[in-house]
């Protein structure tokens, strides 16, 4: 209960800040703000001594009982770790916007953004129904979008929100089909039920195509490759942004979903070598594209993109353990899964803090351009030191928690290379080289944020702004990070056991329990450790090839380096909409009368050719009331008035002989016995008439229609066939009554309503609804009209930038 | 009289859409009209002609017309004034904002 | 536009009385007989049209100080009112209820909510004509 409470908070929070925002106009706001995380994160981390046990808490508002869907929330210890990370810096994100944004932003919007993000992702880590899952999946990528775009009078901002948006939107998608296949073969749409019984269905042709589905909206999401060109774009968002959706929590919900999964697909082998090939080519482009990014911020998207592709190939290697048969070196290859959730941690801290420091160089100094920074070590000195400790654990250097998960991932490669699965043999030590080098230039990239921003020379001529250190406020944030950093090298095992304990239970249900699945993680393994010394030949090759950077910068110009992705994506998006304008004006020529002639030919063709296809048109005159000679007169004189319509040389005629067909109607109406009818239908005659008159006074005469003659017979045509076919069709039903009339019910309308007008209470009890609608409707259309004279469009300011 | 009337409202719908095919606004507000007075008494003969009285309980007939068509058209009736209103608004507006009503000459931007 | 039209506009004097009594008389006697809150509200409008039509529009908002628009919400109001009224006491949406009471004028009579709602269909439809029209002749 608490759970699902805890994903409302920051939803209902987000109704209050524009509220607040009126009263307080200043970043005071954001400390209102900030309670929502710190509540939430205290809330969650009281559940960690239990979870740490093995229990698991879950509670179902039942919803939708017919299709199955519930608002079911699940907490247990992977969804646990996500909620924090979500939920902690989160608090630290905002604290540091606090002092980042200026007030002269519109906060109020921001922080109603950054909550409603906040509530999206939880929902996404704690919910255990598929459809509920998907719907907060897709408020993420919205709420991003809207982040990405807080700044939308920059193109820049624009088109990286659009990316994003269609990149993760179109994934998600993709994942919703997924779904569905899974309940089409399992009948549930609960995690939980469906990890039980997949063993019964891994046969089914659409269990494949469910996992690559499911995949896919995974891939978009964490920005694996080629799904990665959104994320480099997506840092047009303020930094605090980035940080926070772009590192540390959104791009994670794909790894998320690959680790909810994995109990359903892990073990089969396409799962296995998709997720981890993918994982490790997406380390290895994202770590090697980072070396030449100019851009702090560019540099540091695409190391994020390349430490996901870690994480996912860790979740694709541990899949293996869940491969049956093999249960004897199960929990070694599990190891990996291990790895990846201390990694997953470990990258929310070292990341966070240099997405920060990026932050406040650019907050500080006004660019945040390599080529222009240097030896700001001496003015900065806190400011270094984040950067220093955030840079060093990412690279794999001890005394930091980017040393601990980079040894267990190197160990983990190696150990998949012995396995005895799936044919590994030589893609082992594929992957096994591939990553190493990916590390090496992890480890280049990592000594470019330090020494070329710090160290060197300083360019005071080269920036905007005197260098000054960062206010204490900001550095806050940070900091908090980077103890953590160091605290986790230290004291690994507390995380281990409480955090990742229960979550490698919720990964590997079958396994929950087994002796050493919870390894103890230490930080020496001995001389002869294989991880230890890929370690330290990372070092050596990256070292020197940070010194010899500039002879080697050239392999950048040179194929298949100059391959652009985002351009295929822009020249796809291009092409898309010029083919979509092309086919769009085929037929959308923009003239009303060609669609109304699309639309009758369509009514003649489909129901003409029914009528003569069935051979339905059997009539019957038999039950026809008799005719008097009045009621012939006014057919006479309503098929002459409707004729000298057609002919009408002025508008006043064709008006009046449009009153007479009204007035002929009311008649026929009293004739009919319909005493309502015909007072309505007089008086509303009336008053169009006058109405057309109002509007004539205004309106140009008409003149001559002058159409060619071919027009006018087409034209004829059409009409004459539509109402012939209005004819056919209407006699045909009355010649074939299929079912007795309903309207007997209603002739007890004075027991059952209480009124002896029988249309009367048709109108007003028995069909009220319609009734009330069409009021509605009325009202609208008043209001429709009112608005089309009295409000002209103001004429507003280009207020964007358009090139 | 059901026939006569069926064939009364085929022709009604003919000049409609006749009306309605033609390139002068106002001539097409007109063609909506006419066709909702065939709609009005096509739904009145679908329920039957003259067989019984008004449906009025005080009146101690026999039997009803049916009543429901004419729930219906009411309801109809209303709406289609809201349309003809709305749409001659329309026109009118359409005619100050661009000084013409000639529905060839109407065609938006090339890159609509 | 002024129209100086002496018998017109003393026809109408009365005439506009005849016609708002026969519109009110159509909207309550609805439930028994022909009428109701269409033809009613309808009957009304159109007696308000009359006036447009004879007198200036300055003249008319002079004598009628009351914004249709806001007539006509109201109207909309409370015909979507009495529906919600009914979820409120438990019943279906829309469900009307009907009384016999003895009231010291008028003897016995039957009160039921199928007026209220009656009513905001007249409301909405005397407002909304009433507003076409006189913004339609406003916009000179």
């Amino acid at each position: 209960m608490t759970i699902s409470l805890s994903i409302f908070i920051p939803f209902i929070a987000a109704i209050f800040v524009p509220f607040l925002y009126k009263r307080i106009q200043s970043r005071k706001i954001g400390w209102f703000v900030l309670l929502v995380p710190l509540m939430l994160f205290a809330t969650l981390a009281s559940f960690i001594p239990s979870i740490a046990k093995g229990e698991t808490y879950s509670h179902t508002f039942r919803w939708i009982e017919s299709a199955g869907i519930h608002f079911t929330t699940y907490l247990d210890g992977l969804s646990l770790i996500f909620g924090l990370l979500i939920t902690g810096v989160g608090s630290l994100v905002i604290l540091y916007s606090i002092y980042y944004l200026s007030e002269r932003e519109s906060l109020g919007r921001f922080y109603v953004y950054l909550l409603l993000f906040m509530g999206a992702m939880l929902g996404v880590v704690l919910s255990d129904n598929l459809m509920v899952l998907y719907v907060f999946w897709e408020l993420t990528s919205i709420s991003s979008f809207l982040l990405i775009a807080f700044w939308y009078h920059r193109k820049k901002s624009r088109y990286g929100a659009q990316k994003s948006m269609l990149i993760t939107v179109s994934g998600g998608i993709a994942m919703l089909a997924g779904f569905i296949m899974l309940h089409t073969m399992t009948g549930t749409y609960s995690v939980r039920e469906i990890v039980v019984t997949i063993g019964q269905y891994t046969d089914e042709p659409l269990f494949v195509f469910a996992m690559l589905l499911v995949l896919l909206g995974a891939f978009t999401k964490s920005a694996q490759f080629p799904f990665h060109i959104w994320l480099p774009d997506a840092m047009e968002a303020p930094t605090p942004v980035s940080a926070y959706l772009h590192s540390a929590t959104m791009v994670k919900a794909g790894i998320y979903l690959v680790a909810r999964f994995t109990p359903i697909f892990g073990g089969e082998m396409t799962w296995f070598y998709i997720v981890s090939s993918v994982g490790i080519f997406t380390l290895f482009w994202g770590s090697f594209n980072a070396v030449k990014q100019t851009d702090l911020k560019a540099l540091l998207a695409y190391s994020t993109i390349s430490q996901l592709g870690l994480v996912m190939s860790l979740f694709g290697l541990g899949s293996a353990a869940l491969n049956e048969g093999h249960s004897a070196n199960s929990i070694i290859y599990a190891q990996a899964t291990f790895a990846a959730l201390f990694h997953l941690i470990n990258h929310s801290t070292f990341k966070g803090a240099l997405f920060m420091v990026v932050g406040i160089l650019d907050h500080e100094l006004g660019t945040r351009d390599v080529r222009r920074l240097g030896g700001l070590m001496a003015f900065m000195p806190v400011t270094f030191s984040i950067a220093l400790i955030g840079s060093f654990s990412m690279a794999g250097l001890p005394p930091f928690n980017g040393f601990l998960s980079k040894e267990m991932f190197f160990e983990s490669l190696v150990n998949a290379r012995n396995l005895e699965l799936f044919d590994v043999g030589t893609m082992g030590t594929i992957f096994l080289i591939v990553a190493w080098l990916a590390s090496v230039f992890t480890f280049v990239y990592s000594m470019i944020i330090v020494f070329q921003t710090f160290f060197g020379e300083f360019q005071p001529e080269r920036i905007e702004k005197p260098s000054r250190e960062a206010p204490f406020g900001m550095l806050v944030a940070p900091s908090i990070l980077a103890i953590l950093v160091i605290g986790i090298f230290f004291f690994p095992n507390s995380i281990g056991n409480y955090l990742l304990r229960p979550a490698m239970a919720a990964v590997y249900p079958t396994l929950a329990g087994a002796e050493g699945l919870t390894p103890q993680i230490v930080a020496w393994h001995g001389f002869n450790s294989p991880a230890l010394l890929m370690t330290i030949g990372v070092i050596i090759l990256g070292a020197v090839l940070y010194k010899f950077y500039r002879y080697w910068r050239g392999i950048y110009t040179i194929a298949p380096m100059t391959w652009n992705l985002d351009a295929a994506f822009n020249a796809n998006l291009i092409l898309l909409e010029k083919a979509s304008h092309f086919f769009t004006r085929l037929y959308m020529k923009g003239y009303l009368k060609d669609y109304l002639v699309y639309i009758f030919s369509f009514f003649i063709v489909v129901v003409g050719g029914a009528i003569l296809y069935t051979g339905s048109y059997t009539f019957d005159f038999s039950n026809d009331a008799p005719i008097t000679a009045n009621e012939y007169l006014i057919v006479l004189a309503m098929v002459v008035a409707g004729l000298s319509m057609l002919f009408a040389k002025s508008r006043m005629t064709a008006i009046i002989l449009n009153g007479v067909l009204g007035y002929s109607i009311a008649f026929f109406f009293v004739v009919f016995r319909a005493p309502d009818l015909a007072l309505t239908q007089a008086v509303v005659e009336t008053v169009t008439t006058a109405l057309f008159l109002l509007c004539f006074y205004f309106l140009p005469d008409w003149k001559k229609e002058r159409s060619p003659i071919r027009t006018k017979l087409l034209n004829g045509l059409i009409a004459f066939a539509a109402g012939t076919i209005v004819t056919v069709l209407a006699l045909t039903v009355q010649g074939n009554k299929m079912f007795e009339s309903i309207s007997v019910y209603f002739e007890d309308s004075y027991q059952l309503a209480g009124g002896k007008n029988i249309v009367n209470t048709i109108l007003g009890d028995f069909r009220a609804f319609d009734t009330m609608l069409e009021v509605v409707v009325l009202f609208i259309a008043g209001i429709g009209v009112f608005t089309l004279i009295k409000l002209k469009t103001r004429k507003e300011g280009q207020d964007f930038e358009d090139q | 009289m059901e026939t006569l009337m069926t064939i009364l409202v085929g022709f009604l719908v003919m000049i409609a859409v006749y009306l309605l095919l033609s390139r002068n606004l106002i001539r097409v507000i007109l063609g909506t009209a006419v066709l909702s007075h065939a709609a009005h008494l096509l739904l009145m003969t679908m329920g039957g002609l003259k067989k019984g009285s008004a449906p009025l309980l005080g009146e101690d007939a026999e039997s009803y017309t049916d009543a429901l068509p004419q729930a219906l058209i009411l309801t109809a009736i209303v709406i289609s004034f809201a349309v003809t209103a709305f749409l001659l608004v329309l026109a009118y507006r359409t005619y100050k904002k661009t000084g013409t009503d000639n529905l060839q000459e109407l065609r938006g931007f090339e890159d609509e | 536009m002024k129209i100086n039209d002496v018998i017109l506009q003393t026809v109408t004097k009365i005439v506009v009385f005849i016609i708002l009594t026969f519109g009110v008389e159509l909207f309550l006697s609805g439930h028994n007989n022909p009428g109701g809150g269409f033809i009613g509200g309808l009957v009304l409008s159109s007696a308000f049209v009359l006036l447009y039509l004879v007198h200036d529009i300055e003249t008319v908002h002079k004598g009628i100080p009351f914004d249709f628009k806001k007539i006509a919400a109201l109207g909309a109001f409370l015909a979507v009112g009495t529906g919600i009224g009914s979820a409120l006491f438990g019943k279906h949406f829309l469900t009307q209820a009907a009384g016999h009471f003895t009231l010291p004028v008028f003897g016995e009579t039957e009160l039921s909510t199928v007026l209220v709602f009656e009513a905001g269909v007249a409301l909405t439809v005397v407002g909304v004509v009433v507003t076409i029209i006189s913004t339609i002749s406003e916009d000179v």
